[in-house]
């Protein structure tokens, strides 16, 4: 082998402190397998990025979190001016609150494109439908973290998201009213309501996140990365018994992410530095002034990566039924490694409805997300029912359309081009 | 062997590949060096933090002579004494007992770097924490308070410093610097400015 | 004594519009060449922007007078220090002490009225709001707007009225310096669904009524650098931030070029 990897795959025969520590604790071996040893396919494309990138959102958005923790006072009366102190006059407190808010976005981002990916390539197919559901299980804590750390401002955005958010649970019959009071700990959005938002975003919720992306990279360890073939790589085994369609994760994956998560500091220093608010969509306006019981904002939605949901929602002229279809369109995913029927994996070899039902959910995707930020009204709430028809049909449709799909047959092994 | 994505034994630049490998190592480490810069800097003083430390007024009218006032600046409590001229002459005369009695080894500004650690000797101003760990040492002003031979001064209760009514620590003190004097000013005859002087704020 | 006496004249200023109402029209000796003088002054006045430049120095310190001798005597700018106004506008201490800072404040202090609340909600009806982030939840065509499309509205109680937010509580305080414009209105005539006629007053032009100290032009540069300090005020940091990201941007591109040859570097190996 041409690489350095070669000698920390092969030799942990090291003198000195080095051998004391391993001797203690599985250090080498620990890189062996999991990083010089880990045989990963070696057509992963630009979609196999984001993972690795919401690695790295999760580390910045704990460094940062932590820091504004520092300096953050949650109450009614101070969380609206601790965040201009943070703003003002901590020493770059400014940039460390971008950097998290920007961050909070970015987590987003980059999970509806790893997502995104699970959906190109049928990455989500035996033998990864617990990889699919812990990545779900992943995006579920998200959401609950996302919401509760936009309270924690005390805008009038963030009062009035919590009041429509949790009035939400008020819509499960008998114990909704109850709940809601629960939840709240007062007769509205309140201080005590706050007060656990807060708890839980900087102290339990981060603890779940954690522990479901361990769970996550220890289910993706066993069964080893997809591929845009769709092809299982550890089929197909040299004679040293490496995938013959597999490279060392490291250093070959390492420098690659490296270089992206390099494209994806730029472009995130870009919106930090010079659009912090990206024209409201990041920051909204009315939540810079302060939260006001008395005066809902005039126009109200929640931040961009909730918008599709809300759109479900609004599109629905009732109640209990907006809430339960809002909830059955982020549930709907959970379902899917057991809906698609399909004989392959990738859309590379799979035929022209899946590819088509796919194109027009995740067209239905960005609308709903485009729809959930205008006014609920008119012409909106008719494009926003016929968007939340098809957003449901990709889902419970796929039983059917990909079993009569025409696929094509998938090659022995995985197609790549040498530069 | 041959199937291999990765084939050991091509013609590989080794020098070409360490070199990038070291330089974008080094700028990587650059940047995070750079990057943990402002998580370091928001730990300072912020700038409400500043603005309170600014230069602090004292009234001096109702200071009466051989009385002690105390005010405060930068959260440490600031000894503003009015010496008579009995203390003041009390400050001579043990300068043998004294751990540091030229201060040279102590902190003050420029002016108050004589005898009576003072711009003049009727009002001494002193940072009122021990130079020891500290604590606040009491007021105990009186001639043979302590022992029969003490000439009046400072007595630290945590861990028994003594100091002069300069401020300057007696021999056998566990402090080892007499007590710190900060920069101050009179803007009028009735007014005592802490933390700022000639040279402006602190 | 002194800061009564301060109070006492910024509250004159804020209630000259009664003055005016009363038919003192005394200071408006300077007739203003009227700008706006063609068809349909002001019928465009949704699509005003504020174009206004927070790099500006020159304007932002403008604007931090225009604030101190206008807004102060009834707003707050409760986050900004005087002293930090006076840092990053670059206003030395003995000036900023003179001309901006209200006799009796201490630069260490927050920018603070010195109206007391209670007087605030009796005369206006509600207190007046602060307005260290207003540049950010409403916007700056938003302050801008708000500023320029003041008229008479003897229906009111303050004796003014406004386009931007219809039935404010505050009164015109800048008109003598803009001076008075009225709001001409036309009717419209719309069909409902049911196709009943409904009658709608529709803002057309605007009338100078009497003209103020300031020329449209110079009084619109007023209002320009107000908008530009509340700007400022909105996120004092906005100019080291984007001086800041010049530098972290760049060596980013370096970083990422230089791991992109270490990618492709490695990436050799693989067939």
């Amino acid at each position: 082998m041409a690489t350095e990897s070669a000698a920390a795959t092969a030799a942990p025969a090291k003198k000195g402190l080095w051998a004391w520590v391993n001797k203690r604790l599985p250090v080498d071996e620990f890189v062996a397998e999991q990083l010089t040893g880990y045989y990963a396919p070696k057509n992963f494309n630009i979609w196999y990025f984001f993972g690795s990138l919401a690695g790295v959102v999760l580390v910045l958005q704990l460094l940062t979190g932590i820091f504004l923790t520092m300096f953050y006072k949650p109450g009614e009366l101070t969380s609206f001016d601790s965040v201009e102190y943070i703003m003002r006059e901590v020493n770059f407190g400014w940039l460390i609150r971008y950097l998290h808010s920007t961050g909070a976005s970015a987590f987003f981002i980059v999970v509806y494109l790893h997502m995104f990916r699970a959906f190109l390539y049928g990455s989500y197919k035996k033998p990864r439908e617990l990889l699919w559901l812990l990545g779900m299980l992943v995006y579920l804590v998200l959401m609950a973290e996302a919401f509760m750390g936009y309270v924690l401002p005390w805008g009038n955005m963030s009062f009035w998201g919590a009041q429509v958010i949790v009035n939400l649970f008020g819509t499960i019959p008998a114990i909704g009213p109850g709940l809601v009071e629960w939840i709240r700990g007062d007769y509205g959005i309140a201080d005590a309501t706050l007060s656990r938002f807060f708890a839980l975003h900087v102290v339990a919720l981060p603890l779940g996140l954690l522990l479901v992306v361990a769970l996550h990279l220890v289910a993706l360890r066993r069964t080893g990365s997809n591929n845009p073939d769709g092809i299982e790589i550890k089929e197909k085994l040299g004679a040293d018994g490496k995938p013959l369609d597999g490279i060392p994760f490291h250093p070959y994956y390492t420098v690659k992410d490296i270089f992206g998560i390099g494209v994806f500091f730029i472009l995130l220093a870009i919106v930090v530095f010079f659009v912090p608010t990206l024209g409201g969509l990041f920051l909204e306006a009315p939540n810079f002034d302060p939260a006001n019981p008395m005066s809902t904002p005039e126009h109200i939605a929640p931040v961009w990566y909730f918008t599709p949901y809300y759109a479900i929602l609004r599109a629905v002229p009732d109640q209990r039924l907006g809430a339960l279809l809002m909830g059955l369109a982020v549930i709907s995913f959970l379902f899917v490694p057991w809906l698609d029927r399909s004989p392959v994996k990738s859309m590379r070899y799979r035929g022209w409805l899946s590819r088509t039902m796919l194109a027009l959910f995740v067209v239905s995707f960005i609308a709903l997300g485009y729809l959930g930020l205008q006014p609920a009204e008119g012409l909106y709430v008719m494009l926003a029912r016929i968007f939340a028809a098809v957003y449901f049909a990709f889902f419970w449709l796929m039983p059917i359309y990909t079993s009569i799909d025409k696929v094509r047959p998938v090659p022995e092994r995985v197609t790549y081009h040498a530069h | 062997m041959a199937d291999h994505a990765v084939v050991a034994g091509e013609p590989v630049d080794m020098g070409r590949r360490k070199f990038l490998t070291r330089a974008t190592a080094a700028t990587g480490a650059v940047g995070a060096a750079f990057a943990l810069v402002p998580f370091i800097e928001s730990w300072a003083p912020s700038e409400r933090a500043r603005a309170q430390g600014a230069p602090t007024e004292l009234d001096l009218s109702k200071l009466e002579p051989g009385q002690m006032t105390t005010t405060v600046w930068r959260r440490s409590p600031i000894y503003v004494v009015r010496r008579t001229p009995d203390m003041v002459k009390r400050i001579a005369g043990h300068d043998a007992d004294l751990k540091d009695p030229n201060s040279d080894k102590s902190e003050q500004p420029a002016y108050a770097k004589n005898p009576v650690r003072a711009r003049s000797a009727e009002y001494l101003v002193l940072v009122g924490t021990c130079t020891h760990l500290g604590c606040l040492p009491k007021q105990r002003f009186a001639e043979g308070e302590l022992y029969p031979s003490w000439p009046g001064g400072f007595f630290c209760p945590c861990h028994g410093s003594r100091f002069d009514l300069a401020g300057r620590v007696f021999q056998g003190s566990p402090a080892s610097i007499n007590l710190r004097v900060p920069p101050y000013s009179y803007p009028n005859e009735r007014t005592l400015l802490v933390g700022g002087d000639e040279k402006g704020a602190a | 004594m002194r800061t009564e006496m301060w109070t006492g004249m910024r509250s004159w200023r804020s209630l000259a519009v009664v003055a005016l109402l009363v038919g003192n029209l005394a200071w408006a000796a300077e007739p203003a060449t009227e700008g706006e003088a063609g068809a349909k002054a002001g019928a465009d006045w949704k699509s005003w922007r504020a174009d206004n430049n927070v790099t500006d120095m020159a304007s932002v310190q403008r604007g931090a007078r225009n604030f101190t001798s206008y807004c102060l005597g009834c707003h707050s700018l409760k986050y900004e220090r005087w002293s930090r106004l006076g840092t990053d506008l670059s206003i030395p201490p003995a000036l900023l002490q003179r001309d901006l800072i209200p006799p009796g404040d201490k630069d260490t202090q927050y920018i603070l009225t010195t109206m007391p609340a209670e007087d605030a909600a009796n005369w206006f009806g509600k207190t007046p709001p602060d307005l260290s982030l207003m540049a950010r939840s409403r916007g700056k065509d938003y302050i801008y707007q708000f500023l320029k499309t003041f008229y008479v509205d003897p229906t009111r109680q303050t004796g003014a009225n406004n386009l931007r937010l219809p039935t404010t509580a505050m009164p015109h305080v800048l008109s003598e310096l803009e001076g008075l414009k009225r709001a001409v209105f036309r009717d419209e005539v719309k069909k409902g669904e049911g196709g009943e006629r409904t009658h709608e007053q529709v803002f057309d032009h605007f009338e100078t009524i009497a003209p103020g100290r300031l020329t449209a032009a110079q009084y619109d540069d007023f209002v320009r650098d107000t908008v530009n300090f509340l700007d400022y005020a909105s996120e004092p940091t906005q100019a080291a931030r984007r001086d800041l990201g010049v530098w972290v941007v760049l060596f980013l591109i370096v970083f990422t070029w230089l791991a992109y040859l270490v990618k492709n570097e490695y990436w050799k190996d693989v067939h």
